[in-house]
């Protein structure tokens, strides 16, 4: 058993993303190498050396992968694949365009998105929007699988001594051209992809009072997030609905503060790692799942947090 | 200009009553043209009862239902009668005393949602025009007053009235007859009523809310075709009762069922029916089972005496929207059906033959059917529960259902939203904390609901005047809005110092309750925007 | 240009979703279906396109049980010139559906293939990459704007952190995310056009494609219930915890 691992990164780092996939990989067993591909990696190329478990980092280095456009990175992922059982990436808006083609050009099927390794063949992943855990067999004899970083903790970067070996990067397709990236420039994170979240609900009281919430989101770099009833009494536009009927958040930290936790808005921050509630009524609903929970007046606790933090 | 269509007949609701008018319709004349409009994203969706069903009127409809593969699966095998003596105990009412009209044999434990999943089924099979997500919002008249039809709410429209990027303009859809077949309290034949004066010369319609979940439950439990009725505890003050019907796939329906003339306004049907899923008798059923489904619906149970005119120039009332309810019998489908079927005989007659006088020829039919018959034997029923309470109340009934047909008729001339005691007045109910397990809170049980509405339109529910609910409604009831209403939708909240009603239209079960019980009737029910509302699966 | 586009019949979005009590499966008994949001986002998308004469004809294709037919119909309430159903009553996987989008666009000569970005049942993500690959086309998948100028559309993605703009050679294949458009309602009368528009049917092996099982489905389950944590009693105890015991801050 073999895995080709599919690094995650921007050219001069590896993302920690790739660490947790590495992990998965380790999960399914049997030799890992590791594929760095872009225009210019040679710096991510020894980061992932050092690599705890990686046997060998395989190196694509050339400009019509600079985007790694789907059809190019998976025309790569295709040359080298016969050596391979299990080809593995983090999930992310590039393996995601690029993994499919590369199941569809093996005729195989794909495991997207899994968060349990169960077995070499056996693996669990989520469905309707993570309302359900399905636990799935692949019939195939290659595995093309995504990974759910958030489920797997992170792999050492340190102790590994892959070697590393250059690999021929086949010509690009020419038929899909980069044109513009135009990356979000935001001072606050946004709020479905930010790794802390902070949110605020009718006992927050006023529109004004928010301000509080924002300077704690300040400090802590956080995404600013709701409750429906805070958004139906006006202090914050829609948009930052957490919930069933708004956004659905998975952050590392999520910090709910004057919310009663109505299961609408349960729904939509359940699968934060760790979960902190603020209100002052210890009755709270929201307390039955929060990781830590502070029975006191929010406006007594927010202040005393930007200062301490 | 409204865009617009032509129907011979319009049908406003895809129940039951709805749905075997349009069926009948098209089995006496298959060159009629006939739609039927549903506010429910589908058929089924907005459907909510019990439900023990006698199969008299389907089998009428369709003598072949089995083969066509109606889902009546599960024959009542066993009827239960218990009276509650309190939070512990209870009295099972031999068989030999229970009034006739609640003797199950021969029916059904059914879904009426999945039964209007399948008449609709059957409907569009006979060329019937069926059109789910489409709510009938206004009605339409011809100059001579007569009815011409309604229009179809517009959608895309923002909470403060502007059209947004998705608006479209309502429809309007002609008819030579418009069949209004809403439900109870229907918000266009509420209009009707008061416009035609249907109700002159009637007892008030009387109204109940029935709250029901349904359970699935472990298999050592189910005892399929087992019925269970009940009455007294946890219900003091007020009269209703409760039911626990075991159906097919180790499913259990249970629901509370409170007559709307209740007087405490601390009194909050909801949390009664939380506890009473405590009592022994149906947590041995209910314990260690999984809730799947929660809904509510007003019940019009007036029966007889409080039945409307049915017919007015150019359309008709049919099923609870005009209160056929067998409250008697504890049932509604049946009747709605027949009441339907009834219509649609005498509206193709009269669409045949358009010198035939349409309220005679619907009267005759009516007159000659079973179902005047049965309503009119049953007309004291309710009225002795109004009048002698739930004890004697139940002797009279069991006397006169089952031993003399009494020759004199009771009248119950109370409306149900003027009962309400001032809130100084009445004992505060103490509601134990739900235990997660059998009973729940508000908003965990509206999620079961899966009803949703578009937050960007305007507030459905809408208030006469605004200041009602934080004044007389606050400070001499407590705002009962806050516990009649099964989904939360109405809270007092603390706002700039002062207090606020809220409305959390997005969780409406369209039940009607707050259209009926508000003491000011400052509350009107209007229909959202379509698609919008519960989507009940097997309720 | 004839555009085709995935039309998928799954769970009411609105509807909240049950594991059965075996834990074989969802129970989908009776519960609300409709077309995949995703699905409706992509036919809007070529239903625009044939309103600004760009598209001559867009055909709404379904793999599925005949119950599909339902959101076939729907579609051409909505825009869509006629449909098509691939049925099977088996459950289809990604790749068996893409093989048959292969098949129907080379039988119908499409010059573009609108999809979902992802059904919201199974999550997978994967239809339209998998076309693209079978079919040697460009793909741009998570497309929030979609310009077709001659023989190429330019597609703006949504990617982690942003936007990228691409430029793909006809015939592509596009899958829609969310903010590529806000879907109209059906008209009532178009609903009943629909009734009449052509609705053919096919299956994989009349499509010549073979279908092979890539995935078994075991069981599924509940997602773990969270449990209640620890009280704090004061904001130094809560800082101490995050940092040391939690580690988020």
């Amino acid at each position: 058993m073999t895995t080709l691992l599919i690094a995650e990164h921007n050219g001069q780092q590896l993302a920690p993303a790739t660490l947790s996939a590495l992990t998965a990989a380790q999960q399914i067993g049997g030799d890992i190498a590791m594929l760095i591909a872009g225009a210019e990696v040679t710096a991510v190329a020894e980061q992932a050396a050092q690599c705890a478990g990686v046997a060998q980092v395989l190196v694509a280095q050339d400009d019509s992968l600079r985007y790694e456009l789907a059809e190019n990175l998976s025309a790569l992922i295709i040359s080298l694949a016969g050596d391979y059982s299990h080809i593995v990436a983090p999930s992310n808006s590039i393996t995601k365009d690029a993994m499919p083609r590369v199941a569809a050009l093996l005729d195989v099927g794909q495991l997207s998105d899994i968060t349990g390794v169960l077995s070499a063949t056996q693996f669990q992943r989520p469905i309707y929007a993570g309302n359900a855990i399905a636990t799935v067999t692949s019939l195939d004899d290659k595995q093309v699988i995504t990974v759910r970083a958030a489920s797997f903790a992170k792999a050492s970067a340190q102790g590994g001594s892959a070697t590393v070996t250059s690999v021929a990067v086949p010509a690009g397709s020419g038929l899909s051209t980069w044109v513009a990236d135009e990356l979000t420039v935001s001072e606050r994170p946004q709020l479905t992809a930010a790794d802390r979240v902070v949110s605020g609900g009718r006992g927050v009281g006023s529109k004004e009072n928010f301000a509080l919430l924002e300077s704690l989101a300040d400090k802590l770099g956080a995404a600013l997030g709701a409750s429906r009833a805070a958004v139906d009494a006006g202090f914050v536009s829609n948009d930052m609905q957490v919930g069933q009927t708004g956004k659905i958040v998975a952050p590392e930290l999520y910090m709910a503060f004057g919310i009663s936790g109505a299961i609408q808005h349960l729904a939509g921050m359940k699968d934060a790692k760790v979960i902190v509630a603020v209100n002052k009524d210890e009755d709270a609903p929201i307390f039955q799942v929060a990781d830590y929970y502070l029975v006191a007046d929010l406006f007594d606790v927010l202040p005393e947090l930007i200062e301490k933090l | 200009m409204r865009e617009s269509m032509e129907f011979d007949v319009v049908i406003v609701g895809a129940g039951p009553s709805g749905l075997s008018t349009a069926i009948r319709l098209k089995q006496l004349n298959a060159d009629l043209n006939v739609c039927v409009l549903e506010k429910g994203s589908e058929v089924g969706a907005h459907i909510l009862s019990g439900a023990v069903f006698e199969p008299r009127a389907l089998n009428e409809l369709f003598p072949d239902w089995q083969e066509l593969g109606a889902p009546l699966t599960t024959p009542v095998t066993k009827d239960e009668v218990y009276l509650l003596k309190g939070e512990q105990g209870e009295r099972e009412i031999p068989h030999a005393l229970v009034p006739k009209p609640m003797v199950n044999d021969g029916n059904y434990i059914i879904s009426v949602g999945n039964l209007c999943r399948w008449l609709a089924e059957q409907a569009e099979g006979l060329g019937v025009e069926v059109f789910p997500g489409f709510a009938a919002a206004e009605i339409l008249f011809h100059e001579d007053g007569s009815v011409k039809g309604v229009a179809t709410g517009d959608m895309g429209v923002s909470a403060s009235g502007e059209q947004l990027a998705t608006y479209m303009e309502g429809m309007e859809l002609h008819a030579r007859y418009t069949v209004f077949s809403e439900g109870c309290r229907g918000h266009l034949g509420k209009q009707l009523i008061e416009r035609f004066n249907l109700d002159q010369g009637k007892d008030p319609q009387h109204y109940a809310i029935g709250i029901k979940e349904l359970w699935q439950i472990p298999a050592d439990k189910h005892q399929p075709g087992l019925v269970i009725h009940g009455s007294g505890w946890p219900l003091e003050d007020a009269s209703g009762g409760f039911f626990l019907y075991h159906g097919d796939n180790q499913q259990v329906m249970v629901g509370l069922i409170v007559d709307l003339n209740y007087k405490n306004p601390w009194m909050s049907p909801y949390e009664e029916f939380q506890r009473l899923k405590h009592h022994p008798l149906l947590a041995q059923y209910l314990t260690g089972g999984e809730r799947v489904s929660y809904g509510a619906r007003a019940i019009a149970k007036g029966g007889w005496n409080a039945l409307p005119s049915m017919t007015m120039p150019g359309a008709l009332l049919v099923g609870c929207d005009a209160g056929t309810l067998n409250v008697a019998k504890i049932k509604g489908t049946h009747t709605a059906m027949k009441s339907g079927m009834i219509g649609a005989e005498a509206l193709a007659q009269v669409l045949a033959d358009e010198s035939k006088a349409w309220d005679s020829t619907f009267a005759q039919l009516f007159d000659a059917s079973w179902l005047k018959e049965e309503l009119y034997q049953t007309r004291n029923f309710a009225p002795a529960m109004h009048k002698f309470g739930t004890l004697l109340g139940g002797a009279f009934n069991f006397v006169d259902q089952n031993l003399f047909k009494l020759p004199f008729t009771l009248h119950d001339t109370s409306l149900d939203h003027a009962q309400l005691l001032p809130a100084d007045q009445a004992p505060k109910i103490d509601y134990p904390k739900p235990d997660g397990k059998l009973s729940f809170d508000r908003l965990s049980s509206v999620y079961l609901s899966n009803t949703n509405h578009e937050e960007d339109q305007p507030c459905h529910l809408v208030l006469k005047d605004s200041t009602i609910p934080t004044g007389e409604n606050l400070t001499r009831f407590a705002e009962p809005a806050q516990r009649y209403c099964p989904a939360g939708v109405y809270e007092i909240i603390e706002q700039d110092g002062g207090p606020k009603l809220q409305i959390n239209a997005q969780n409406c079960l369209h039940c009607k309750t707050c259209d009926i019980k508000d003491p000011a009737q400052n509350i009107t029910w209007v229909t959202p925007e379509g698609t919008g509302g519960p989507n009940y699966p097997n309720m | 240009m004839k555009v085709l586009v995935g039309v998928k019949r799954v769970i009411d979005y609105n509807v909240k979703v049950r594991v059965k009590s075996d834990n074989t499966d969802v129970d989908l008994a009776n519960t609300k279906m409709a077309m995949n949001p995703f699905c409706e986002i992509a036919l809007e998308e070529a239903v625009r396109l044939k309103e600004a004469g760009v598209a001559t004809e867009v055909i709404a294709v379904s793999v599925g049980t005949s119950a599909s037919q339902e959101q076939l119909r729907a579609a051409m309430a909505l825009g869509a010139d006629r449909a098509i159903l691939v049925e099977t009553d088996e459950v289809a996987e990604p790749l068996h559906v893409a093989k048959a989008f292969a098949k129907l666009m080379e039988q119908e000569d499409i010059g573009l293939v609108m999809l979902g970005k992802q059904s919201i049942d199974s999550d997978n993500n994967q239809v339209g990459q998998m076309l693209a690959a079978l079919t040697g086309r460009p793909q741009g998948t998570f497309a929030s704007k979609v310009v077709v100028e001659g023989e190429q559309v330019t597609v703006t993605r949504e990617i982690d952190g942003g936007l990228r703009t691409v430029r793909l050679a006809l015939p592509a294949i596009v899958t829609a995310d969310l903010r590529l458009n806000e879907p109209r309602f059906a008209k009532l009368p178009d609903i009943m056009k629909a009734k009449r528009k052509p609705l053919a049917t096919t299956n994989f092996a009349d499509l010549g494609v073979t279908v092979k099982q890539s995935m078994r489905l075991d069981r599924v389950d509940v997602p773990s219930v969270r449990s209640g944590g620890v009280k704090v009693e004061s904001v130094d105890e809560l800082i101490s915890k995050l940092k040391d015991e939690a580690k988020v801050i």
